[in-house]
């Protein structure tokens, strides 16, 4: 069953207009290519401000991908090509003159794995702010270490070991210290990838609680295997199968009345 | 009955658990072999050195009559008075007192060859003491003297062609317990001589200093950028592939190749000083690069990529994300490298020998211009030489090359974990 993306997008720009405010972010008509893997077909999506965007889909269907679209981690890999158009609050990400370290500090990003740096918990905090001059004074630093380990939640645990090693933390810990980093530099959206992947039940629902909460000063897209979470934690839901946008709309219609029938597969666990 | 009780499985786990133990016994075996070969050649090294770091001494009744400062008639004008002292006969001084000392042998033949006794250098020992203490002109003094190259074979059992006059007279001295030994600090604080107890070793280690420092200085930084480029920035071309398989071959040219390339680059073409540390330090430097090259790169790779892409999603650039963390994270990889060229490269011979770092070097090389030669072609040069006593000399310079190796081992482990520290 092919699906048509000008449907999604059409609803997209209802849904968009119907609220009266402008998405956040947009992908149009992305693809991407890993040398000779077509990543990325045509994807259109819409990502509001202030809501959180789970990206749903079978292993290897292009979930990470479409999110590295978002702060053009992608460009990581060697021979990736990315075209189409992505843009932040209307400015394209993928223009000549978008300085990509300036993108990555307005688009922060969240991995799968728990990555803190190997170095002290305040470095792993301060490393963002430090490179981008957001300090001026050492008790400015502090302040913004201690402000994002607080909205972290993670403060309490770590006050009294800061010079200690980031990666000696538990790794729900270590999780909430990779959030804290990307708060650090104030951005404005946050890109999760399956953050609660490596993670046990109680530091997932950390985390879950964490997102609820962030969401009231942050545009955060989360990529996540688990049909509860996404449907615990977003507002929009996005299903992408084979490297398309399959369905796409606000998280209560997909769950309870999916459109399509493969995402209706997927989401009961049928397809995957 | 469970699957660990079948005969099949019984049979295989037996079998399985005897290859293990004949593995460990044939490992153990190699570690037995590989650590009495070391023992032997500690032994060979260790019982020759003891020779070339002592010297033997006849301790003397001198008396320093006033006749023999007296014997240069006039002192050249513009000289003060030390000429006086300085060119006092001190072989008659020296003479004399060893006549005393046997005063038995009244044969002017034998009394001349008493003289054979101690060394030519004895006339200096007197001289500086004297010059120290003038006051003892006229006095009658215990001093303690050099014995002679003949003396020092026969006492250090030598293969040298033994005198045996000299034997008898050392006995007698060895029975008045008027022979002592000491510790032979020339050794460490002179260049090298014709004569192998006043030869030392101190212009050739400066001279591996000086030139291992260049080649650091170089090999160093182009090795740790080369290896960050080609690992972290390069894509993957058929060209970076060739320039993988050239780095990867250059490691394993003769390293005499190496200074067949810097005599024809470095001396002839932009005629760079012969013998001197810089030109050796280039050479090796080359020599260096593919070893720190392909073990920075194995260190650099070894890092987890999510390192890096955590650094560069809160808006680190390439090359911030890859200095701040993936090269200090590599960074006790890189360090290994770096010692293993480095040890390389102090003991390396063969391109210096073509870079005429052979020379026969006395003063202490102050320059990386100046003539020198390094610890490696002096052990050369002396284990070349017939005389038993260079030899042993060559004997204790391998032993300062190991401390010298020890001691960046030394060095390279407490910079590996203070950069694990910090981590
Ligand atoms: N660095 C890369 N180089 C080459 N191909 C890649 C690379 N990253 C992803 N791909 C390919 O792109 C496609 C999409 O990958 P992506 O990682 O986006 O999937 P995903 O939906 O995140 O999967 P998962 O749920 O397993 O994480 C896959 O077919 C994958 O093989
Ligand atoms: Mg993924």
């Amino acid at each position: 069953m092919n699906v048509d993306p000008s449907n999604a997008l059409m609803r997209d720009a209802e849904a968009a207009s119907a609220e009266g405010i402008p998405p956040k972010m947009v992908a149009r008509s992305v693809n991407v290519h890993y040398g000779a893997t077509h990543a990325l077909k045509d994807v259109s999506l819409d990502i509001q401000g202030y809501e959180v965007t789970a990206l749903i889909g079978p292993s290897g269907c292009g979930k990470s991908t479409v999110l590295r679209c978002f702060n053009r981690m992608n460009e990581m890999f060697e021979n990736t090509q990315t075209s189409g158009q992505v843009t932040i609050d209307g400015m394209d990400i993928y223009a000549r003159d978008i300085d990509v370290v300036a993108l990555r500090a307005r688009v922060g990003m969240v991995f799968q794995r728990p990555n803190p740096f190997p170095k002290s918990i305040f470095d792993n905090i301060a490393y963002g702010p430090r490179i981008h001059g957001l300090a001026e004074t050492k008790e400015d630093l502090e302040q913004i270490v201690e402000a994002s380990l607080q909205r972290a939640g993670l403060w309490d645990e770590v006050k009294d070991r800061l010079k200690q090693s980031g990666t000696a933390l538990s790794d729900g810990q270590q999780q909430r210290l990779c959030i804290a980093r990307a708060i650090a530099v104030q951005p404005e959206v946050i890109l999760m990838d399956e953050p609660c992947s490596a993670l046990d039940p109680i530091a997932t629902g950390k985390i879950e609680e964490l997102i609820e909460e962030l969401r009231t000063g942050f545009t955060i897209v989360i990529v996540t295997h688990s049909m509860q979470q996404a449907a615990r934690v977003s507002q929009r839901t996005a299903f992408i199968s084979r490297g398309e946008l399959g369905e796409y709309g606000p998280t209560v219609e997909m769950f309870t009345k999916p459109r399509h029938e493969r995402t209706k597969d997927y989401i009961m666990g049928r397809y995957g | 009955m469970t699957f660990a009780q079948t005969v099949s499985t019984k049979r295989k786990l037996s079998s399985r658990n005897r290859a293990d133990t004949a593995f460990k016994m044939l490992g153990r075996g190699a570690l037995l072999l590989a650590f009495c070969s070391l023992l032997a050649l500690a032994i060979a090294i260790f019982s020759r050195t003891l020779p070339a770091l002592t010297h033997h001494q006849i301790t003397l009744d001198v008396a320093f009559e006033p006749d023999a400062f007296d014997y240069q008639t006039s002192a050249p004008s513009g000289t003060d008075a030390s000429y006086r002292l300085i060119y006092a006969n001190y072989g008659q001084i020296v003479g004399r007192s060893l006549e005393k000392a046997f005063p038995e042998i009244v044969d002017p033949a034998e009394k001349r060859a008493l003289r054979r006794l101690v060394s030519p250098t004895a006339r200096m020992q007197l001289r500086d003491r004297v010059l120290a203490n003038p006051s003892w002109i006229g006095t009658k003094q215990r001093v303690a003297l050099y014995v002679s190259k003949g003396a020092e074979n026969i006492l250090d059992a030598n293969e040298e062609t033994v005198d045996p006059q000299l034997t008898l007279w050392l006995t007698q001295l060895q029975d008045r317990r008027a022979l002592s030994t000491t510790f032979k600090s020339t050794l460490f604080t002179r260049g090298d001589s014709r004569e192998p107890e006043s030869a030392g070793l101190l212009a050739a280690l400066v001279g591996s200093l000086l030139t291992i420092a260049v080649s650091v200085a170089i090999s160093f930084p182009v090795g740790l950028l080369s290896a960050v480029y080609l690992e972290q920035f390069a894509t993957r071309s058929r060209l970076t592939d060739i320039i993988e398989v050239n780095i990867n071959n250059l490691a394993a040219v003769p390293s005499i190749l190496f200074g067949l390339l810097g005599l024809a680059v470095f001396i002839n073409v932009f005629h760079m000083p012969r013998s001197s540390p810089l030109v050796g330090g280039l050479t090796l430097s080359l020599m260096m690069l593919p070893t720190i090259i392909i073990a920075s790169r194995a260190a650099l790779s070894a890092v987890p990529n999510a390192l890096k892409a955590g650094a560069l999603a809160v808006g680190a650039s390439p090359v911030q994300a890859i200095f701040h963390h993936v090269v200090p994270q590599a960074m006790p990889g890189i360090i290994t490298g770096t010692l293993l060229a480095i040890a390389q490269a102090l003991g390396e011979t063969a391109p210096l020998l073509l870079l005429g770092m052979v020379a026969f070097i006395v003063d202490l090389p102050s320059e990386f211009t100046d003539a020198a030669t390094a610890l490696p072609v002096q052990i050369y040069m002396w284990a070349e030489s017939p005389e038993t006593a260079f030899s042993n000399n060559a004997a204790a310079a391998v032993v300062v090359l190991l401390c010298l190796l020890l001691a960046l081992n030394s060095l390279a482990m407490i910079l590996r974990s203070r950069f694990q520290k910090r981590i």
